[in-house]
């Protein structure tokens, strides 16, 4: 009975739902999720304006891990395979998802990306989302960790326009801090901007170019890989397979 | 833009309930959208508007509640005001997000035979 406008209508039904409207997305990501842990993967989430330098530091760290580790990247972009060939011309296993129009990858699209022979026995698996401040917040991936690359030339307010975003990053990092002595910009009012929509503040200042400050988002990779432990036998029964 | 995306997700969650209570229309859709979901209302009712049509959304109206964000400390649940660092000036500890992250679909309005 139509309990909305009181008309009392027999025929309106009042249905209470209460779910999430992604509840779709949510469940392929812990799909993405345990499939993670069952193969001993850690799947980095990284996110960053178009031209924050997202791939500047894949090729960097494909370069710093190599021998050490496997590392494989999925390179989300509207168009073209350029990122995902610079990746493997940096020595790693790259697959390209061209969304389209899409401003966002999406867990489905993550997990038909997984599918791909190139990505198997990867130990770090980088999804590179789309360009954008704003999408991929939103979208679960089933990833372990969410990294946002924030160059310096985007200015010290970004944090504060963007705050879905940065409050979604469990670490932040400040890209392209080479080019600071040209710029205006304050690393520390940047990082009071991060204090004010990150609730766990972890920033590290880089710059791919010259290599300033990469050894300890390497540190801190390896220490992630470390504390993965070994790979966790999937919960149910798999209707199919991914190696 | 997502919100169109994340329409097509709604209208299939709509469109499963109803079929499974045999509804011939749906009158009323509410959501709960957070100021820190990501989401912008605005776009969302333009997204309905554009989905809705021909389907047994056709001529339901969409309430969209907008939840501001509410952080609370982590350690000592004392509220945070907007603006404040996220990091309790009392204890020091994390401030956690008490609700302002929910994209929901709340209530349905069904016309069932």
């Amino acid at each position: 009975m139509c309990e909305t406008c009181g008309c009392g209508d027999p025929r309106m039904v009042p249905v209470d739902v209460q779910d999430r409207i992604l509840s779709v997305n949510d469940r392929q990501a812990a799909h993405n999720r345990e499939h993670f842990a069952a193969h001993g993967v850690l799947a980095i989430n990284l996110m960053g304006s178009p031209g924050s330098g997202k791939t500047a530091v894949l090729e960097a760290t494909a370069r710093a891990f190599a021998g050490r580790f496997r590392v494989a990247a999925i390179a989300g972009d509207l168009e073209t395979e350029r990122d995902a060939d610079r990746l493997r011309a940096a020595g790693i296993p790259a697959h390209a998802i061209t969304t389209g129009s899409a401003c966002h990858l999406d867990a489905e699209m993550v997990h038909r990306a997984l599918h791909h022979d190139s990505l198997h026995d990867a130990t770090l698996l980088f999804v590179e989302n789309v360009g954008n401040l704003v999408c991929p917040a939103v979208y679960d991936l089933g990833q372990a960790f969410n990294v946002v690359a924030l160059s310096v030339t985007e200015g010290e307010d970004k944090p504060l326009k963007y705050p879905v975003m940065f409050r979604k990053a469990d670490l932040v990092l400040v890209t392209k801090t080479d080019l600071l002595p040209y710029l205006d910009v304050r690393i520390a009012e940047l990082e009071h901007a991060l204090a004010r929509v990150m609730p766990r503040l972890a920033v590290f200042q880089v710059s791919a170019r010259s290599g300033s400050g990469m050894e300890r988002w390497f540190a801190w990779l390896e220490g992630q890989v470390a504390a993965l432990g070994p790979p966790a036998p999937a919960q149910a029964p798999h209707p199919h397979s991914h190696r | 833009m997502h919100e169109y995306s994340l329409m097509l997700a709604l209208m299939e969650r709509v469109e499963e309930e109803a079929a499974s209570r045999h509804a011939v229309a749906v009158h009323r859709v509410r959501v709960r959208i957070g100021e820190l979901s990501g989401v912008e209302p605005s776009l969302l009712e333009s997204a309905f508007s554009i989905v809705r049509e021909r389907t047994i959304c056709e001529k339901a109206v969409i309430e969209i509640t907008r939840v501001p964000a509410q952080w609370e400390c982590s350690r000592c649940q004392t509220s945070l005001k907007a603006g404040d660092l996220l990091q309790c000036a009392a204890c020091g500890a994390p401030a956690r997000l008490v609700r302002g992250d929910e994209i929901l679909l709340e209530q349905l309005e069904l016309e069932v035979p």
